[in-house]
């Protein structure tokens, strides 16, 4: 790149001097003279609900600001309050990304942006973004059911939350992800910006620019006004924020029939449940491994152990399983469930389901696993009854399976699930299972430590003496017997695979990882075979058959392998269609997917590509292969209908396609796997503030970018404009003069008229 | 460099060009006429030096910086010939024009004189190299940042403005001088600009190798030139 900027700047001065070739190789190359453009970065975007905005958000033409790194106390004061050439643009380490920093930037006006370096080497014992009480609004105790319960007052969720991403900022937050552009922005710091012996650093200086203008202000109540406005009177609408939205995927053990709405005559129904989403601070970066992926490939896994059982001795109760959206929102996905099937517009409705067992974050047991109920509901005699029942039919299969499953000792609420939207419509027996006991992260409920200095990283060891009068306190564990890790990254850009310890030998070839076993995908496959035999019991199935439930850890292995490391590997490509799994697509790029629900247009028919992908896992774990050409299955016309309102048809490359052969060797695969709309009911009953549902809304915007420049100084500036004005008032001055005079100086009397010479 | 930085360099590169046009060639329509026509033809030369320059990048096809070096020398070469063959065809239809302005008029003469063409068609040759030249730069000053972050200078834009300026006047002159050269039929004349220019070309060429040369052998952090 030197090479060809040193080419580009002969060029740019070749084409100042002569005026020669207007053409550059690469246009404008004096703006890559100034301009350093940072790629791999993230933004935080802005979020609105029913009363609220969050995030962050620049100003429409970007912030500039002079680069400042974070690394101690002494530089939030230099920020704050005694650096010379406000406002800053303050990069930090993740080991300073707190509550408190962040705070006291946001009520300076000498901030104009912060930069986060993400590196997991600074990132202090637990950073949790999210509320200590996630989704505390929506849930199913408020103060009419369950009061006690309500808002996290006997147990709070998520203790380590500090609540940032819920935070508005009026200024652009980026996440800086590649290690060398950071290296770029270190050097130019310090080539420019940093003091000499306590003096002030003197220009030129290095500066940043962010642009993160966001177009939706104040709440989704006057958004969605203003869209509206739009829409009606304007030819060229724009619109300004986008309903958080996306797919539900279902499917059943017994096919329903999709066309049939409303009541389903016979049915009982068993709902097992998983939630497909996560967030974190900065948008679109939601790895999300203990919180979302674990419960999800659980399910999957039992989802797989109960295919054969349920074909030859099928139970007598339908087994619903179902992957919900959005439910870090407020629980997108589950309360739009719930809503279709009280408007009667779901395949079932509520008097056909007979009980609900919900996955939650299974990922870091560590040995224990725990049930969680609604006390409220269970005092009711029937439901409690069946809880009951469902509870030592989970406890005996346990035992088999080497997995410690417990109840909680006191009377304690639901996690937040999307078991709550169900309750919140009507009393249902249901279960959650969970590896916490209490809060995220708990293992017991007795000692908690606050962290002192003997912690390994040198950087909090700074950061707690730069905190040493907070308030506010950050709990962690320190008991030295612990094994497994624990959920301390509760919705936040470090849950990643590390986290849930999915790690592979360094010398394993991507083929040799995606189906290398390892503990996590053992644990996990247990936690499967445990949900799967109870929703067998629960379903009414033949006691005998029980042992032959299994899950594969070969599978659950893949699905770790693909959801958590790497999505483009080669079992994936063989599931999906051909036109996203070939190489040319870029849907299916490099590393692992992001679970943040984003937004689909609407008459768009993309859905989020986890969505994608977790709907063809079912289809391949659940469908049958059919002799149908491509065309036939792109468009089941000619088969029955009948059968369409049953099943759904998929054409998939495939296994065989390894080397990009073009081809077809596709094959239809029929799958009663469904898609339901996971749109908040709050949109389509146009109730934008509305207090039962989410209302969440993601802003829109124009321009994300991010660059680092040279900053002159302002008396070079007024230097410059102070000698362009002498530049042109000495020349009109002058040329006037000489003009007026031109006689007199040029012209000699004795010659008759100057003009006729030649 | 933001708006002070680019209002301070279109008056130095364009401050001396704007108020002779103002003064001295605005108030007459055939003087503006003849301005614009220069400033096309001078156009015209860039467009074919340009495109035989570009042809013979493509033919060679190599990332040979030392052929491209050589390339863009000879492209240099060939394009300040080639202003100077438009200039000399100016003046050929300068003079052409002036012959049917002399026939139209009541009088008998021309209205113009060849000198006051030449000042004009040179000032013409000027305004148009000098827009194309800082036309560029300035709209990359209107950001916030300057050059320097690679270790350039940040004077750059004053620079370039006031070698735009120099440039606009140098044409200026050399038009005069060229068509009085033509007039009077004296070769050493048309020679002295014609090497006059190369000579302008090859000094800031060099300038510009020599910092170029200066950067690669320093330090690979970003050193101040």
């Amino acid at each position: 790149m030197r090479k060809m900027g040193e080419i580009s700047l002969i060029n740019c001065f070749w084409l100042l001097l002569t005026a020669l070739f207007p053409s550059c190789v690469f246009c404008s190359s004096v703006e890559q003279k100034i301009y350093i453009k940072l790629n791999e970065t993230s933004p935080c975007v802005r979020l609105l609900n029913a009363t609220h905005q969050i995030g962050c958000r620049s100003s429409i033409s970007g912030d500039t600001g002079v680069i400042q790194f974070l690394e101690g106390r002494t530089d939030l004061d230099w920020i704050l309050s005694s650096g010379p050439h406000p406002p800053y643009m303050v990069v930090m380490e993740t080991a300073f990304f707190t509550r408190t920093v962040m705070m006291e930037m946001k009520n300076s006006s000498r901030v104009a942006g912060v930069a986060v370096i993400i590196s997991k080497k600074g990132v202090g014992s637990s950073f949790s973004p999210h509320t200590s009480c996630p989704n505390q609004d929506t849930g199913v105790y408020s103060a009419r059911y369950g009061p006690e319960f309500a808002r996290c007052n006997t147990t709070i969720w998520n203790p380590l939350g500090n609540g940032l991403s819920y935070e508005d900022f009026p200024f652009p937050v980026f996440a800086l992800k590649d290690e060398n552009q950071t290296q770029i922005i270190r050097r130019c710091y310090e080539d420019h910006n940093q003091q000499v012996n306590g003096s002030a650093p003197r220009f030129p200086l290095c500066a940043m620019q962010l642009f993160s203008h966001m177009h939706a202000v104040v709440d989704t109540v006057t958004c969605m006004r203003r869209s509206d406005l739009q829409n009606q009177f304007s030819i060229n609408p724009v619109e300004l924020c986008d309903p958080l939205s996306d797919y539900n995927v279902w499917t059943s053990t017994q096919a329903l029939n999709n066309s049939a709405k409303g009541h389903a005559k016979n049915q009982s129904v068993i709902i097992a449940a998983a939630r497909l989403d996560g967030r974190s601070f900065f948008w679109e970066e939601a790895p999300a491994a203990e919180g979302t992926v674990s419960g999800f490939i659980a399910l999957l896994a039992a989802v797989q152990a109960l295919r054969a059982v349920t074909r030859e001795a099928p139970p007598r109760r339908n087994i619903l399983f179902t992957f919900f959206q959005g439910e870090a929102f407020d629980y997108i996905g589950s309360s739009r469930m719930v809503f279709d099937m009280e408007q009667k517009k779901f395949a079932i409705d509520m008097d056909n389901v007979h009980g609900v067992l919900e996955i939650g974050q299974v990922g870091l047991r560590g040995g224990d696993l725990w049930i969680h109920s609604d006390p409220v509901s269970r005092q009711n005699s029937s439901i409690g009854d069946k809880v009951n029942t469902t509870v030592q039919e989970l406890i005996s299969i346990s035992k088999g399976l080497n997995v410690s499953l417990k109840e909680p000792q006191v009377s304690q609420p639901l996690p937040p699930s999307s078991f709550q939207r169900f309750l919140r419509s009507r009393p249902i027996p249901g279960v959650v299972l969970t590896d916490h006991e209490t809060h995220f992260n708990n293992r017991s409920v007795t000692s908690l430590e606050r962290v002192q200095s003997g912690s390994t990283h040198s950087q909090s060891e700074r950061e707690d003496h730069f905190f040493s009068t907070l308030a506010f306190s950050h709990f962690v564990f320190l008991s030295e017997n612990v094994t497994a890790g624990r959920s301390r990254y509760y919705e936040s850009m470090y849950d990643d695979a590390e986290n849930l310890n999915v790690t592979y030998p360094p010398n394993l070839t991507p083929e040799e990882q995606l189906v290398h076993v390892t503990a996590a995908a053992e644990s996990l496959a247990a936690v499967g075979t445990l949900v799967a035999r109870s929703l067998y019991l629960q379903a009414d199935g033949d006691m005998s058959r029980l042992q032959e439930i299994r899950a594969d850890t070969t599978t659950v292995a893949q699905l770790l392998y693909g959801f958590l490391v790497e999505k483009n590997n080669s079992w994936f490509r063989s599931l999906l269609p051909p036109d996203i799994s070939k190489p040319a697509s870029s849907i299916l790029g490099p590393g692992p997917p992001q679970f943040y629900i984003g937004l689909r247009q609407e008459g768009s028919s993309r859905i989020h590509l986890v969505t994608l992908i977790v709907q063809h896992v079912l289809a391949n774990m659940t469908g049958t292969i059919t002799n149908l050409t491509e065309t036939q299955c792109r468009n089941p016309g000619d088969v029955s209908t009948a059968d369409r309102d049953f099943y759904s048809y998929f054409w998939v490359s495939g296994a065989s396609s390894l080397n990009s052969s073009e081809s077809a060797s596709g094959s239809c695969v029929r799958a009663s796997v469904r898609l339901s709309k996971a749109v908040s009911p709050a949109f389509e009953k146009h109730e934008y503030g509305s207090r039962d549902f989410s209302t969440w809304t993601e802003s829109r915007w124009s321009k994300i970018e991010a660059r680092v420049f040279l900053q002159a100084s302002p008396e070079l500036q007024m230097l410059t404009l102070g000698v362009g004005v002498a530049v042109l008032m000495s020349s009109l001055l002058v040329t006037y003069f000489i003009s007026s005079k031109a006689e007199l100086l040029f012209g000699s009397a004795p010659r008759e008229t100057p003009t006729t010479t030649y | 460099m933001t708006l002070a930085v680019f209002f301070g360099c279109a008056f130095i590169a364009f401050g001396p060009a704007f108020s002779l046009f103002i003064f001295t060639v605005a108030k007459d329509p055939l003087r503006v006429i003849i301005l614009i026509a220069g400033a096309f033809f001078w156009l015209l030369s860039l467009l074919l030096s340009s495109l035989v320059w570009f042809i013979s990048v493509k033919a060679s096809n190599s990332s040979d910086p030392a052929l491209s070096r050589g390339l863009l020398i000879f492209g240099v070469f060939f394009s300040v010939l080639l202003q100077e063959v438009f200039r000399y065809a100016y003046y050929r239809l300068l003079r052409k024009a002036n012959e049917g302005l002399a026939a139209i008029s009541e009088d008998d003469t021309s209205s113009i004189s060849v000198r006051q063409m030449a000042y004009v068609a040179g000032l013409g040759f000027g305004i148009m190299s000098g827009a194309f030249s800082m036309i560029n730069i300035l709209s990359d000053s209107l950001g916030p940042g300057t050059i320097g972050i690679f270790g350039d200078s940040q004077f750059y834009f004053i620079t370039a403005a006031l070698m735009t300026l120099a440039l606009t006047l140098l044409h200026t002159f050399w038009g005069v001088v060229f068509f009085d050269g033509c007039e009077k039929s004296r070769l050493w004349v048309v020679a002295v600009v014609v090497s006059m220019h190369l000579l302008v070309a090859g000094l800031a060429g060099k300038q510009l190798r020599k910092r170029l040369l200066h950067k690669t052998l320093s330090a690979p952090s970003l050193v101040r030139t």
